[in-house]
């Protein structure tokens, strides 16, 4: 294994492992402040306790976001040094403007979300909620930028030391052409992961007590969530698709499996094996000219394929074929747990229909496994180049002994095992529990309360 | 010469400063942890930074995202010649955010996460110190890259500041629980602060010393007249800090003793700028020479003057709602 191959599997799992947090955080962060707004407007408990039996379960998952989240500040220094020099005037101020204007802002506002009712009061908190909320906000609009631009990159000048630098408008380099795409369907993409995970905690407990009022609540809400974001999703991720199309062309090719080109019109190759080394996809199951009219809008378009690209721009196709389909499979299942939820709303049956809950619970982490898969797709999609079309991966690494690496990637993959394994075990451990009456704040172990107004007392006063 | 790449090394150096106020006394609790108490004393130090140690730790994010942004040749060159120390920086903070969250979510393992605590506190400082000597020990470049192996940055002088920095951060811990905590937790920490102090003041010496035999640069900086009359008042500054850090000690204030303990680290840092200014990779690359350029600097800084202040005003409101002594209610 060279040196390359291993930081990148380093980049990718630190990357992945981290992704999770975020896609969960981003969606989690909007419904408490959805919770903390609705429990301020109608003064009714049930959302209060809603509200502090998922800031327990926020408190975990974004620590581990932080910390995950710190080491990818340096994982471009590091492992990706030679592209950080070249890159680093482009890409370095749009993630200074997220540490400026996103990081500090979740930061600074955290504590007071976390600790700080019985401090400040509620209407003050409410603000801290809303600014981490709108914090995880800004923090996925410039990261996304960053990865939007080394997808398409535009507004950039070549130094004479090689570098790319900003060119005259820093707006054309921010709102390059594929970022507003990207935002809106990695955004969405974080609301459903925590709507089928919020969906699943509450069908959960559906199942073994129908009548929760929490329990009630939450599953209701998730299931909108699907019903009405799910197939505006699918609607977002066909104009993203369209969008790589214009600019990636080689990544819809591999996402498509399409080794030939199609002159007269390409099928969708919904399942196959893609073989790389006969240039085909072995047991292809197909529809005749559906791909030309999902990307084209026409039976009969002409689809260029991989034989038109160089072999050696050709990003690795099984995993982008393999990736896609579980991303698209997953958001039409999506879609389906959102038609029978409205089924079962207009039939009256959404707490007593056991065979939606046991559906919505396996679909709980369906979520995070489609953010995963899209982010392969993007990203395997993108290669060989981190700066697509530009700057080659094998010419962006540090210069580092492959041992080095090595050593560092399996430290990184025993650690992150052990201490996001446990942190998930933990947030388990909380979704197990179902939403009581008396929901106690954050952290139930440190109660050493005597003497002082605890929070919960102050907020079952505001609420009854 | 004022000019923006100027202006950039200040923000960078400021970023730096705020994160060694801001989380080297919370790295600091999680040095001395296992000294105090199982039970209400652990608490109470933890729950003295529960709200704000992410926030600190940001300063740190800044940091680097500033040095990527505004010089990205130096970081490109830094983060491969320190790889190892920084891997175990950032795995030992690792571990210690989490325990945070997690020494209360399951009170069965909290000894576990306690030990992980005070091992990812004890990691963190020392990676970073040991970062810090072998910035100024000179790393091997090569055109635009680190051309050193992967091993270059341990010496005994890199040990030496990492040592160095175990202490410091130690006792602006035990001044912050001093200032924050009252009783039996404040009487052992003031005793602690104490000795630190000594320790401090060892280090700082030998380590001042060791780096006037690394470069003929610092030699000069240091030692050649007439600059020696200028330079001699930081050694002189940092004796009077001392004394009257254990003055206010002796007095049994409560915030004094953590200012000046947190002066004395300002006089070490202003002592760094003696030596290397206005290299970013000591006594290899100056700030001009891996400075982005203006119109990536200037973008940045728009932000960053607008930014910097709101962030200040907002983080010490957040400081001013959990002011005072943190006494047993707790706030986790």
């Amino acid at each position: 294994m060279d040196a390359i191959i291993l930081a990148r599997a380093q980049f990718a799992f630190t990357v992945s492992f981290h992704f999770l947090f975020p896609a969960f955080s981003i969606g989690l962060a909007s419904y408490l402040a959805v919770l903390e707004a609705l429990w301020l407007k109608t003064g009714k408990g049930v959302y209060a306790n809603l509200f502090r039996y998922w800031l327990k379960i926020f408190a975990v998952v974004f620590a581990m976001g932080v910390v995950s989240g710190i080491v990818m500040s340096y994982q471009f220094g590091t492992n990706w040094s030679v592209f950080s020099d070249k890159a680093g005037p482009v890409i370095g101020p749009l993630m200074a403007y997220e540490v400026l204007t996103a990081f500090f802002l979740e930061a600074g506002f955290l504590g007071v979300m976390l600790f700080g009712i019985n401090k400040v009061g509620r209407k003050l908190h409410f603000v801290a909620t809303l600014a981490v909320a709108l914090g995880t906000f800004i923090s996925a609009f410039w990261i996304l930028s960053v990865n939007s631009w080394m997808q398409t990159p535009v507004g950039y000048e070549i130094g004479a030391n090689g570098q790319f630098l900003p060119g005259p408008s820093w707006l054309t380099i921010i709102f390059n052409p594929s970022f507003p795409y990207r935002l809106f369907h990695t955004v969405l993409a974080a609301y459903l992961t925590t709507a089928f995970i919020v969906g699943a905690v509450g069908a959960w407990h559906l199942l073994k007590d129908r009548c929760n009022p929490g329990a009630r609540k939450m599953f209701s809400m998730a299931m909108w969530m699907a019903a009405i974001v799910a197939p505006i999703q699918i609607f977002a991720g066909d104009m993203h698709g369209l969008n790589t199309l214009e600019h990636q062309p080689v990544k819809v090719m591999a996402m498509e499996g399409h080794f030939q080109s199609h002159p007269n019109g390409a099928p969708l190759i919904l399942f196959g094996i893609p073989n790389s080394a006969k240039q085909r996809v072995d047991y292809a199951i197909e529809i005749p000219k559906a791909s030309s009219l999902i990307l084209k809008h026409q039976l009969d378009a002409p689809l260029k394929g991989l034989d038109t690209v160089p072999q050696t721009d050709r990003p690795p196709v099984g995993i982008v074929f393999w990736a896609f389909r579980v991303m698209v499979g997953i958001g039409f299942a999506m879609l389906g747990i959102g038609l029978l939820s409205l089924i079962a709303r207009w039939r009256k049956a959404l707490y007593d229909w056991p065979l939606l809950h046991r559906f919505a619970v396996l679909m709980g982490p369906s979520g995070l496994i489609a953010v995963l898969s899209g982010w392969i797709v993007t990203e395997v999609g993108r290669q060989p180049f981190t700066v697509y079309g530009l700057l080659r991966t094998t010419q962006s690494a540090s210069p580092l002994d492959a041992p080095a690496v090595a050593s560092s990637l399996l430290a990184f993959v025993v650690v992150y095992f052990t201490v996001f394994g446990m942190g998930i075990w933990y947030l388990l451990h909380l979704m197990k529990k179902p939403p009581e009456a008396h929901e106690p704040p954050p952290s139930d172990a440190p109660i050493r309360s005597a003497g002082i107004t605890p929070a919960p007392a102050i907020i079952e006063g505001a609420s009854a | 010469m004022i000019d923006l790449t100027v202006i950039w090394a200040c923000i960078i150096g400021f970023a730096i400063i705020a994160y060694v106020v801001m989380d080297g006394f919370d790295l600091g609790i999680g040095i001395l942890f296992p000294f105090f108490k199982v039970g209400q004393d652990r608490d109470t130090a933890m729950n003295s930074i529960a709200p704000v140690w992410d926030g600190n730790e940001t300063w740190l994010v800044m940091g680097v995202g500033g040095l990527f942004a505004a010089f990205p040749l130096a970081y490109a060159i830094i983060l491969p010649a320190l790889y190892a120390p920084m891997i175990a920086m950032l795995l030992g903070l690792v571990f210690r955010g989490v325990a945070f969250e997690f020494r209360w979510r399951d009170p069965a393992h909290r000894a576990f996460w306690d030990r992980a605590f005070t091992t990812g506190s004890v990691i963190a400082t020392f990676a970073q110190g040991v970062a810090l000597g072998a910035l100024l020990q000179g790393i091997t470049v090569d055109g635009r890259s680190y051309a050193g192996g992967w091993w270059e940055w341990l010496s005994p002088f890199s040990l030496l500041t990492g040592v160095g920095l175990l202490v410091g951060y130690a006792l602006l811990g035990a001044c912050w629980l001093n200032w924050k905590t009252e009783g039996g937790l404040q009487r052992q920490t003031v005793t602690y602060a104490g000795r630190l102090g000594i320790g401090l003041l060892i280090m700082i010496g030998i380590i001042s010393l060791a780096t006037l035999r690394l470069e003929a640069q610092y030699y000069q900086r240091w030692l050649s007249f007439p600059g020696v009359v200028a330079t001699a008042q930081v050694p002189l500054a940092t004796l009077i800090v001392t004394f009257l850090f254990y003055r206010s000690l002796r007095l049994k204030r409560d915030a004094q003793p953590f200012f000046w303990a947190l002066a004395l680290f300002g006089l070490c840092l202003v002592g760094l700028g003696v030596s290397i200014w206005p290299d970013v990779v000591p006594a290899r690359v100056t700030i001009w020479e891996a400075a982005a350029p203006v119109r990536s600097q200037l973008f940045m800084l728009v932000g960053a003057s607008i930014m910097v202040p709101v962030i200040l005003a907002y983080t010490a409101w957040s400081y001013w709602v959990f002011r005072g002594k943190i006494g047993t209610e707790g706030y986790h």
